[in-house]
């Protein structure tokens, strides 16, 4: 009954105990894919915890499970396939290059690309309406931004 | 009898607000003067009554008036009287009270600083944010009233969630809804300038102080914001990319492609649909922020509590004043271009640029933002999306941005060219680049392209902003306030920049066991943990380790990492032992019992992160500086010549 | 003149899909799974009562079986404790056990005060085996036909509505009775 309870309880204080979990592996470039995977999978029951920072016993286990794999010698694309066909692809921080996806991935450049091209068109515009004969706008207005090429 | 003087004076105030909508849009559009003038005394007593209402719902918190169903949800008397007020704004309805609150100072703030304006057009404004001020009130007390009883009372509180007792929360939420709130006084100067649809230099004259406060304001908001979670969260990290912070991010990006959109519209009277546009879609993304945090489609440790009905009455309130908005702009907008040319290397074409990318990244947070809900709803499946997406394309239209920077604050208006400044800058990017390369080399290890890149880039902005100042100096001219403010924000930009690539690109980071008596190196420094007891407090227990910190066998720091019991609210956290030295930050975060007397930390070593956010509060300084230039206040020459004519007129 | 429009009608499909979103919210924290349609992982567990006899997978081939993941921790699965056991009673399908981040003798002894429903436990105390099925939570509950293919995962206690509306129709019994 008092191990119950202080299950219980521990659950309770979980949410906002530590994750410092001190792991090592038997070679720095383990070590490090071992860090990079643990930040980059998703804590399914802290949802917007990483399984590096969360404190649940589920990232606990899943650590341990990635561990495993990486001692076992299974490369970054298994281990990653392994979580993804057991928990979705919402496990990943890293939304990935799909079909369904492509869009989010996508839409930086074509913004980008978009703005580049209305950029060009409207300068092409502007330029063509600066006559030569009139001088900088507004001499009295001097708000001084205008650098050394202008008396103030 | 308090909170129901706070309930009915908030019923006043939704009445009040009202009528200055109704007064501030109808009057002038019908001509009626009367209506018209009567706007001002519906501000005042708003005013006055949001502010009976905040009072009470304060009143009750520090008289720990547990039969308020709100204070019993959020306090305790166990609570420092600091926390006692601050907590109310630590749950959903409190903080209602207090936007709406910030949101009636500004409107007051405009309403003195329209006073001389034309009559029409400051009554629209205030008008606009009449209608604002409506829509909250009306959902709060419809929705999330705080001043609802309990029956019967309860003894004592709940409590506020220890994480949120720390001295950054009390400051964090008034200072980030300032800026938020704030931006809605730019979308009511663009609402009044679509309403009359007329748009001119002047009014880009009279806008720009309330968009760069809101935008000053706003980046001391997330400045602080991400600097309280780098303290407390004990993980050290400055910026999440969480849906929260996003969405607080979203308006900042807006609202600096706003100021700098404004800039252009005065000087020249171009970009006029722009800078209407990011005004009205500044506000836009705060209100889409503010949906989206309270109505639980998102995924947030930071997100308030669920409800849907909260979230469909925030839905239409967002339809009618953004969807009136744009429609507006839809009609009006394109009957206000201007005939203003320029060449391609000039000023507005740099500016032109900025506007482009700012609303390119601010579009990429926002598909990043999105996309969860989107998929969910489109039944595509459960999507995540978090740092490893943002990352990488948030710098795809940033870094750009930083090279035209050191550029475009050079650029000559209307006919381009760098005004002679070409060489000078070009040298400055020489010695930006040794800078950039000496520290990403030189002083941290593992550097890929990016980090001295990065560092060069903000090292050439900061060199390059002093260029004009020192030029001015020489020539023995005046330095304006506005281009001293200017320069001083461009120099916190490339700061922060600088900063925040040595803190992304050389953290170090580690976990570790130690028993009592052993050290481990980190990061350059040394870490010998010291001892370990128990520790009290007014609400809390908990254990108390020593670490003490030496860089190369001189002493740095002793630390005291702990944890803490919170015996009301059953929770546990941790409270990191930060240091800084020499403008790094060291951090030693308290894990748990291993057994064996072994203990579990975590190190980190960060350099240079003080800077960041030093580099975002001088960026901010910066615009509070430039709008107290002498050209901003307002028509004091055309108040004194308006003055001269009556006299003149008197006399004859 | 068109390109006025473009945040109007930008503005208008966020709408939308904002209007779909609350409208899901409610059940927007269940991670549809991925295995629906796979087959069950393989396993070879470790009895609850006797940790020499194994619960394995191969042995409940050519069976419909219910696999329901809980632990004494669970306070959820208490809820849905008594529905279990009149599952159990009815007969229809046979519930497995798996015994999820426990402690051998608190399991036991809840079993025994509470009402065992399974016909069999498995153990599973270090949670390594969840994760094969890609559980997150407690009470989760998988439908697993004669192949060994997963047909459905129920999250969350089940309750007789859930039970009639959720799992028996998919089961052969509950199709069998007619619909």
């Amino acid at each position: 009954m008092r191990g119950t309870l202080l299950v219980l309880l521990a659950l309770l204080v979980a949410p906002f105990a530590h994750a410092i979990a001190p792991t090592r592996m038997p070679t720095p470039e383990l070590q490090a894919r071992y860090e990079r995977l643990i930040h980059n999978f998703r804590c399914m029951q802290c949802q917007d915890e990483s399984l590096a920072n969360s404190p649940v016993s589920l990232a606990a286990d899943m650590r341990r499970q990635i561990r495993q794999m990486l001692l076992a010698g299974d490369t970054d694309q298994q281990i990653r396939h392994f979580f993804v066909s057991r928990y979705g692809y919402f496990i990943l921080f890293k939304p990935p290059f799909a079909w369904r996806t492509a869009w989010l991935w996508l839409t930086p450049g074509v913004l980008l690309g978009v703005g580049a091209l209305s950029a060009v068109w409207v300068i092409r515009r502007r330029a063509a309406l600066v006559t030569r004969e009139s001088g900088d706008e507004d001499e009295s207005f001097d708000d001084g931004l205008t650098g050394p090429g202008k008396h103030s | 009898m308090i909170p129901e003087l706070g309930q009915f004076a908030l019923i006043l105030a939704l009445l009040l607000a009202a009528l200055q909508a109704l007064f501030g849009i109808v009057g002038p559009a019908l001509g009626r003067e009367r209506w018209t003038a009567a706007v001002t005394p519906a501000v005042a007593g708003q005013f006055v009554m949001v502010a009976t209402s905040m009072g009470c719902l304060i009143a009750s918190f520090v008289a720990n008036d547990f039969s308020v169903a709100y204070v019993a949800e959020n306090s305790n008397s166990a609570l420092p009287l600091f926390y006692r007020v601050a907590a109310l704004w630590g749950a959903h309805a409190g903080s209602l009270i207090l936007w709406i609150f910030l949101l009636s100072c500004w409107t007051v703030a405009a309403a003195v600083g329209t006073a001389r304006l034309p009559r029409n057009f400051a009554a629209r404004v205030l008008g606009v944010l009449g209608t604002i001020s409506f829509g909250f009130i009306l959902y709060t007390l419809l929705t999330s009233n705080p001043f609802l009883r309990l029956s019967p009372p309860w003894a004592d509180g709940q409590g506020l969630n220890p994480i949120l007792q720390d001295p950054g929360l009390a400051a964090h939420p008034p200072v980030l809804y300032t800026g938020y709130v704030g931006l809605a006084v730019a979308y009511a100067f663009a609402g009044a300038a679509l309403l009359e649809g007329r748009l001119d230099r002047e009014w880009a004259r009279w806008t720009r102080p309330w968009a760069t406060s809101a935008w000053a304001f706003l980046t001391c908001g997330i400045a602080l914001g991400s600097w309280w979670a780098y303290y407390t969260l004990g993980w050290g990290g400055f910026w999440f990319w969480d849906p929260v912070e996003n969405a607080s991010f979203m308006p900042w990006l807006m609202g600096t492609a706003l100021i700098h959109s404004l800039a252009v519209t005065e000087k020249r009277g171009l970009f006029k649909s722009w800078t209407l546009l990011l005004a009205v879609l500044g506000f836009s993304l705060s209100l889409v922020g503010t949906f989206l945090v309270r109505s639980g489609v998102l995924i947030s440790v930071h997100s308030f509590a669920v409800s849907p009905g909260r979230g469909e009455f925030i839905l239409t309130f967002l339809v009618i004043m953004i969807g009136a908005a744009l429609a507006l702009y839809a009609w009006r907008a394109p009957q206000m271009q201007s005939e203003a040319g320029f060449e391609f290397s000039a000023r507005e074409s740099f500016l032109l640029f900025n506007n482009i990318l700012l609303v390119t990244a601010c579009g990429t947070v926002f598909a990043g933002e999105m996309a969860p809900i989107i998929s969910n709803a489109l039944g595509l499946g459960k999507l995540s999306v978090g740092p490893p997406y943002f990352n990488p394309t948030f710098l795809v239209s940033m870094l750009p941005l930083l090279v035209l920077v050191p550029l475009g604050m050079h650029a000559r208006w209307k006919r381009g060219g760098l005004g002679g400044r070409g060489r000078a800058l070009l040298v400055a990017l020489g010695a930006a680049a040794v800078i950039g390369c000496a520290v990403a080399f030189g002083v941290f290890t593992g550097a890929g392209i990016l980090s001295p890149v990065s560092m060069t880039l903000g090292a050439w902005i900061i060199i390059a902003s002093l260029l004009d100042p020192i030029d001015r100096l020489r020539r023995r001219i005046a330095i304006p306030r506005a281009v001293l403010g200017m320069t001083i924000a461009h120099i916190g930009l490339g700061i922060f920049v600088f900063s925040m690539t040595a803190v992304q690109a050389f953290t170090a980071e580690r976990d570790v066991a130690l028993t009592i008596g052993s050290s481990v190196r980190d990061g350059g420094y040394t870490f010998h943990f010291q001892g370990i007891g128990p520790i009290q407090g007014p609400d809390y227990g908990g254990t108390d380790a020593t670490m003490v910190v030496t860089h190369e066998g001189k002493p740095v720091a002793v630390m005291h990492p702990a944890k803490r019991d919170y015996w009301v609210q059953h929770i546990a956290t941790t409270h990191s032992a930060i240091t800084i030295h020499g403008g790094s930050n060291i951090l030693v975060a308290l894990g748990q019992s291993l057994g064996d007397g072994r203990w579990s930390f975590r190190l980190q070593v960060r350099p240079l992160v003080l800077y960041i956010w030093i580099g975002a509060l001088i960026m901010a300084g910066g615009g509070l500086l430039a709008i107290t230039d002498r050209r901003y206040r307002l028509s004091q020459s055309a108040a004194k010549e308006a003055a001269a004519l009556l006299a003149g007129g008197d006399a004859r | 003149m068109i390109r006025y429009f473009v945040p109007l009608g930008v503005f208008a499909a966020v709408v939308v899909l904002l209007a779909l979103a609350i409208h899901q919210a409610p059940r927007k924290d269940l991670v549809p799974s991925p295995l629906i349609g796979k087959p069950a992982p393989s396993f070879a567990l470790p009895s609850l009562a006797d940790p020499n006899v194994k619960v394995t997978s191969a042995a409940l081939r050519g069976h419909w079986y219910l696999l329901n993941v809980w632990g004494t921790w669970c306070i959820s699965c208490r809820i849905e404790s008594p529905e279990l056991l009149a599952i159990a009673h009815t007969g229809v399908v046979p519930l497995i056990g798996l015994d999820w981040k426990d402690s051998r003798a608190e399991a036991l002894a809840y079993l025994h005060q509470k009402g065992n429903p399974y016909q069999q436990v498995a153990f599973d105390p270090g949670g390594l085996e969840a994760i094969q099925w890609g559980v997150y939570g407690a009470p989760e509950t998988f439908i697993v036909n004669p192949q060994g293919i997963i047909v459905y995962k129920y999250i969350g206690p089940i309750t007789p509505r859930a039970w009639a509306h959720d799992i028996l129709p998919r089961l052969p019994a509950g199709q069998a009775s007619g619909s």
